[in-house]
């Protein structure tokens, strides 16, 4: 601790004349260029302070001079697309929705939004390429759970499926058959069902689940499994599985059932985008 | 008498966890209970065992043992810390690392690495070397007897607590604020300590002026504390579990959390380690400190300005714009005073830049006020409104603050352990400075790979975001974004696994320096003798 001031060798610079643990300080001056930057944003600051909403006041915040708000920055930039758009949503919405896509003009615009949105909406269970995941639908086959025409699809997007929100959401209940049927007639009409699509399976048991079949199971799925679109019963003699096709897996659908849900998307979606990715759906190989 | 208190203390805290395990709600207050039950145990019958035995002679000189295990919890909590980020990272370049249980899925061992990195690693390193630096600086041993010792363990239960609460599912879901209510409490308590024994040893210092390290490193506890009570103001649902609700709710529970995020960066990891800078950088390159008024400007301006920059983590958001304004011109003002720090840092070499030359701890310190100063450019910038709209959720972020992490907080850390450990174990040297030399490297490569990989695919997601065609159409689904970020996900992971070998490497070089390292010849000169 020495409180004399002294002239450091180096740099030819006076110290302070304080000293902690065999530290000093010199007393060189605040760099100018540092002081005039700092002084700089400073002056940058307040002139932003100007232009920009900044000072909170007793209700409201000023505006700014250049009366700005990021609100109203995002709301121009949509109205512009929606003002260019206009004419061809309005187009789409007009036509008949099996007229969209071959117009020359209302085709590509439908195709192209429509991809926008599935990307938005829709990839998150459906997957980006549309491919499906286990409960959630493929989209590219041909085999469709509530029909796979233009119509169809638009009201599956429209109203959605075993929703609460939409009273017109497609509806469809499998019972769960645990404690309807034995341990014995479950394991039986499991085997049927993996006969009914070919797949490998214990021939005896699968005799013996036909009766089984036939009396719980072929009202809505078919005699042969074939499922029916206006109940949105699977095909079952086919080999696409929206849970999975193994024996466990159909085990575990027979016993506990399953109910899949998609949200309703009128509302959250305007009529012509429903109707754009509709066009997009179906377009994407399996539309009938 | 005083044992006799002890003991009762223990006693009630043991019969209150063991009650607190039988009802417990959830797993975590569960475990957190019998962890108590089973240190208030273990204390009791320590405390038992030492009834009527002779009393150690009050220890004189300064307090280092604290240091040491300060030091030591440093160490070791920065290669776990470092290894639950590599693994993360890993995560997010191979999902399957998840392994598809609950325990160990990124998004509970996500707050796992940053706690441990900033609090385990970077708060042990902070509390070793404030005790280190306020000693010597105030020529005075530390204040309170054995409440150092209470704050180191009191500091590491703390941890402990944090870091189960996690992996099994405790959190408030506030980031690098996730420890639920009564783990809030236990490091109020702990923190109350560690100011009243910093400030404690200041006041009964023997120079006449505070160290500008001692602001620093003051200013960093006093906010904390502040910034720890406000942002953790909630109610437990039950005394018997570990969940809370928050007091604020919406926007203003967005604002106060980025309030206290924004801060935490700016007074623990700016602050508290620009405290380390101002001792070990000028006693390692044996130089005076460039400019006192310097110091004294850039730390008032640091303090004053910091404090209102957290909006800019709320851009674009529900925040009002006018939050959004200061938040962003404050965080440029702040642009100059930040990098004072940087410039005393750096002319400090003035007259002596040759060391660099042979010196490999000196250019780890010399290149992370390098860092910081790269950091503190990048913040201001990405603050920008225009810039943030680009940068805002993306990994550009995650480059930020691992280049600010990594390079400035990890190795002026490092460069601070390997200046204390020989003098804290009394050795004449380091073991290996060639060790450190490839520490150095392995760690400047890693970083190098982190941040050049953070800032490809940030910009790139930004820009992919963005994008739409002619018509207004989002081009791309999010999920496109993520696939096309997997090959900088490898190249961040490889970074990581430079940096973490780096760590280990000095683990092993410490542990050599202490167990093989030649015994200072020389007895410590008396240079200050503390006051007791």
């Amino acid at each position: 601790m020495s409180d004399h001031k002294e002239i450091d060798q180096a740099t030819g610079t006076d110290t302070t004349g304080h000293e902690w643990d065999g530290i000093k300080e010199l007393n060189t001056p605040l760099p100018r260029w540092w002081l005039w930057t700092f002084y700089g944003t400073v002056i940058w600051a307040f002139a932003y302070m100007v232009a920009y909403p900044a000072w909170p006041m007793l209700t409201e915040a000023t505006a700014g001079v250049l009366g700005y708000s990021s609100r109203g920055e995002v709301a121009e930039e949509i109205d512009r697309f929606r003002a260019m758009n206009a004419p061809l949503d309005e187009g789409i919405v007009n036509a008949e929705l099996t007229e969209i896509a071959a117009h020359p003009e209302l085709g590509p615009y439908a195709i192209n939004g429509g991809a926008a949105v599935f990307r938005t909406y829709c990839a998150q269970c459906h997957g980006s390429g549309a491919a499906g995941a286990k409960g959630y639908p493929n989209l590219l086959d041909d085999d469709w759970l509530w029909g796979g025409d233009i119509e169809a699809i638009h009201t599956t997007i429209a109203h959605g499926i075993r929703n609460e929100q939409d009273p017109d959401a497609r509806f469809s209940e499998m019972p769960a058959f645990d404690d309807q049927l034995s341990d014995e007639e479950i394991a039986a009409v499991v085997q049927h069902v993996l006969s009914l699509s070919g797949a490998e399976h214990d021939a005896a048991a699968a005799t013996a689940g036909a009766e089984v079949f036939a009396d719980n199971c072929a009202a809505c799925h078919g005699d042969g499994g074939e499922g029916n679109i206006d109940l949105g019963a699977p095909t079952l003699s086919d080999a696409i599985w929206l849970y999975g096709g193994s024996p466990e897996t159909i085990e575990e659908t027979v016993r506990y059932s399953r109910a899949g849900v998609m949200p309703p998307w009128t509302g959250r979606l305007t009529e012509a985008q429903i109707r754009q990715v509709a066009v997009y759906v179906h377009g994407l190989g399996g539309g009938e | 008498m005083q044992d006799g208190l002890k003991l009762g203390v223990l006693a009630f805290i043991a019969t209150f966890a063991a009650i607190g395990a039988n009802f417990a709600h959830d797993v975590a207050y569960q475990v957190h209970a019998l962890i108590i039950l089973a240190i208030s145990i273990g204390m009791f019958v320590w405390v038992l065992r030492g009834i009527g035995g002779a009393k150690p002679a009050p220890e004189t000189g300064y307090m280092d043992g604290v240091v040491r295990y300060g030091v030591v919890a440093t160490a070791l909590w920065g290669v776990v810390g470092f290894l639950a980020g590599v693994y993360i990272a890993f995560q997010l370049a191979f999902p399957a690392l998840n392994l598809g249980l609950e325990w160990t899925t990124f998004g509970r061992l996500r707050p796992l690495h940053t706690s441990a990195v900033i609090f385990a690693f970077g708060g042990n390193a902070l509390l070793a070397t404030s005790f280190y630096v306020v000693q010597r600086t105030s020529a005075a041993r530390l204040w309170g007897g054995d409440l150092a010792w209470f704050v180191f363990w009191g500091y590491q239960l703390f941890i402990v607590l944090a870091a189960t609460g996690y992996v099994l599912g405790a959190t408030q879901s506030k980031e690098y604020a996730e420890p639920e209510w009564y783990v809030d409490i236990w490091l109020t308590i702990v923190w109350v300590a560690y100011l009243a024994v910093f400030l404690g040893t200041i006041m009964r210092r023997k120079e006449p002026h505070i160290y500008v390290a001692n602001w620093f490193y003051l200013a960093f506890i006093v906010t904390i504390a502040m910034l720890h009570i406000v942002n953790n103001l909630s109610l437990p649902v039950s005394v018997f579990g570990s969940k809370s609700v928050q007091v604020f709710a919406g926007v203003q529970d967005a604002l106060t959390q980025w309030w206290y995020g924004h801060n935490a960066v700016g007074f623990f990891l700016t602050a508290g380690f620009l405290g380390m800078m101002y001792y070990f950088v000028p006693k390692q390159a044996g130089r005076p400190v460039y400019s006192y008024k310097l110091s004294i400007i850039h730390f008032w301006a640091v303090i004053f300005l910091y404090i209102w920059a957290g909006p800019h983590h709320l851009h674009y958001t529900a925040l009002p714009d006018w939050a959004q304004t200061l938040g962003m011109v404050f965080s440029i003002m702040l642009w100059m005073p930040s990098w004072g720090g940087m410039i005393n840092g750096l002319m400090t070499l003035q007259g002596a830049w040759d060391k660099l030359r042979t010196d490999p701890v000196l250019r780890m310190m010399v290149t992370a006020v390098g860092f910081y100063g790269m950091a503190t450019f990048e913040g201001p910038v990405m603050s920008i409104k225009a810039v943030n709209s680009l940068s805002h959720y993306t990994d550009w972020t995650i480059g930020h603050v691992h280049s600010g992490a990594l390079g400035w907080n990890g190795m002026i850390t490092f460069g601070a352990l390997y200046f204390l450990v020989p003098r804290l174990w009394n050795r004449e040297a380091l073991y290996s400075l060639r060790a450190v030399s490839w520490h150095f490297w392995l760690a400047t490569v890693g970083i190098v790979l982190y941040a050049s990989s953070m800032w490809v695919t940030g910009i790139m997601e930004g820009l992919m975001w963005r994008e739409v065609d002619s018509q207004g159409f989002l081009v791309n689904a999010f999920a496109d974004t993520v696939a096309a970020k997997f090959p900088m996900y490898v190249v961040r992971g490889l970074g990581g696994v430079l940096y973490l070998t780096g760590a280990m490497i000095m683990c092993w070089n410490l542990w050599m320096t202490v167990a093989r390292g030649e015994a200072k010849r020389a007895a410590p000169a008396a240079a200050a003798i503390p006051a007791e």
